[in-house]
């Protein structure tokens, strides 16, 4: 149920430290909305990245930690590239989002963080290189499960097919790295 | 000159057709391309989304190996190129976090576009013109990533690149100046959210076309899939018809200097360029 607009916001100061922690303050936003102005994916965010910001300084964590917003940003660094503050905001969609899956938060988007887990499931699978051709498979077959889509299956086949005929896909897997033990302990070490 | 060459895990995949065109013109301007051993994925744009830890140490251990070799590290790929430069920047910034890796940063890291379109490239290209690309009209369309964030990036001129129309002018090509050459076409949530790319790319198809360009030159693999992909898709969505190819910078170097295997690699596109060459007599 969506708050009425009235109700006023208990400020918190914990988030923002957190994020200062992270080599991410916020501290110095002083509202000017450049980083909503020119940011190409506000069609399809709930909140616009200037509110993702402000509403992290006031410390509401359940709003920005469940927005859609933080999965919609393409990470193209426009909104982090103009803030006249220097606040890395596309930076701190990327604290929010790993954050969010943390702390068991009902993820908006579960499709987004869901590709995601399989890119980085198949760097790991096939010891560091990702197979693109397998990684958009386990994801279709993913996808097929949750909601079967006849159209869009149609779509993927049909492209598929074109790629395969123009020599664009790769059965192979990429080769076993050297260094598959030091993969293996990047993704350990990360939690992952 | 030997560069050390990190392609990236798309020009093993679906890029083909860009690894190709680079291997195909690197002799050309006596460039030997060195691949980096044992390279790893960079975690591209989806790393930093789960896991800030991956998505520095993945990219961090391609430029440890890449700086006991000594030469410069030449990327293709966009994403590539930023996640290394993060990974430089975290290795020799004091202030970010330790990651426990020896780097002196005594390498520097290249995006394919900005190496190849050094002063001493083009001079030497001008000259090795031999099917020069006259009357074709495009717009360049520059990866987000390899300009963005500059404090990442180093790129002083990130809002308005200029490098790709002084190259393509060298080959004779109509540059069209447009406002949306660093404008974000959806990258990785093409997989996952079609949707906001049909959006997104549509846009860019409009401006292009109200630009009076007939196609689009990139830098990135992963602009050209969203580009050249989704065409047909968003002209069904839309209902268009749109034709608009979309060329690597590495293949218009290969047409105009007459590379035996250019069309090739233009065959491999979803988009057939071949009916706009052949209407422009350079086919």
């Amino acid at each position: 149920m969506e708050k009425p607009a009235h109700q006023p916001i208990k400020p918190q100061v914990s988030l923002a430290q957190e994020l200062t922690k992270a080599h991410l303050p916020v501290s110095s936003c002083f509202f000017c909305r450049k980083c909503s102005g020119g940011c190409p994916l506000t069609f399809a965010m709930d909140i616009l990245p200037h509110h993702v910001i402000r509403l992290a300084l006031l410390g509401q964590e359940e709003q920005v930690l469940d927005s859609e917003t933080i999965w919609v940003c393409s990470a193209c660094q426009t909104c982090t590239t103009r803030c006249p503050n220097g606040i890395d905001i596309a930076g701190v969609m990327d604290w929010l989002k790993e954050t969010a899956v943390k702390r068991g938060r009902p993820i908006p988007d579960e499709e987004v963080m869901a590709f995601h887990r399989f890119f980085l499931k198949s760097i790991l699978a096939s010891s560091g290189r990702v197979s693109e051709t397998r990684l958009l498979r386990n994801y279709t077959f993913y996808k097929m499960r949750r909601k079967l889509d006849l159209t869009e299956l149609k779509q993927n086949i049909n492209l598929g097919w074109k790629l395969w005929k123009r020599n664009r896909v790769r059965l192979m897997g990429p080769p076993a790295l050297q260094g598959k033990a030091e993969i293996k302990e990047i993704f350990r070490k990360g939690e992952f | 000159m030997e560069v050390t060459y990190y392609p990236g895990c798309s020009l093993e995949g679906t890029a083909v057709d860009y690894a190709a065109s680079i291997a195909g013109i690197a002799p050309l301007l006596d460039v030997e391309l060195v691949e980096l051993f044992d390279w790893n994925c960079c975690g591209a744009s989806s790393a930093h989304c789960l896991s800030h830890q991956i998505a520095l140490h993945l990219p961090a251990r391609n430029l440890a190996l890449a700086e006991k070799v000594g030469r410069d590290v030449v990327a293709p790929c966009a994403l590539c190129f930023n996640r290394l430069k993060v990974a430089e920047k975290a290795l020799l910034d004091p202030e970010e976090e330790e990651l426990g890796i020896p780097y002196e940063g005594a390498i520097k890291i290249w995006d394919l576009l900005d190496f190849l379109t050094q002063d001493v490239f083009l001079e030497a290209l001008a000259p090795k013109v031999v099917a020069p690309l006259i009357n074709l009209r495009a717009v360049c369309y520059y990866g987000c990533l390899v300009a963005r964030p500059p404090a990442v990036t180093g790129k002083t001129n990130y809002e308005n690149p200029r490098n790709m129309e002084r190259l393509l002018k060298v080959l004779k090509v109509k540059p069209i100046d447009w406002s949306f050459k660093t404008d974000c076409c959806g990258a990785g949530l093409a997989v996952a959210r079609p949707d906001i790319i049909d959006t997104l790319v549509q846009r860019l198809y409009e401006r292009a076309l109200a630009a009076k360009a007939e196609c689009f030159v990139v830098s990135c693999q992963m602009c050209q899939a969203n580009l050249d992909l989704a065409q047909e898709r968003i002209s069904r969505k839309f209902g268009k018809d749109y034709y608009l190819p979309v060329f690597y910078f590495t293949e218009l170097i290969a047409l105009a200097l007459g590379h035996p295997d250019a069309h090739k690699w233009l065959a491999q596109h979803v988009v057939d360029p071949m009916p706009l060459l052949k209407s422009r007599g350079l086919a």
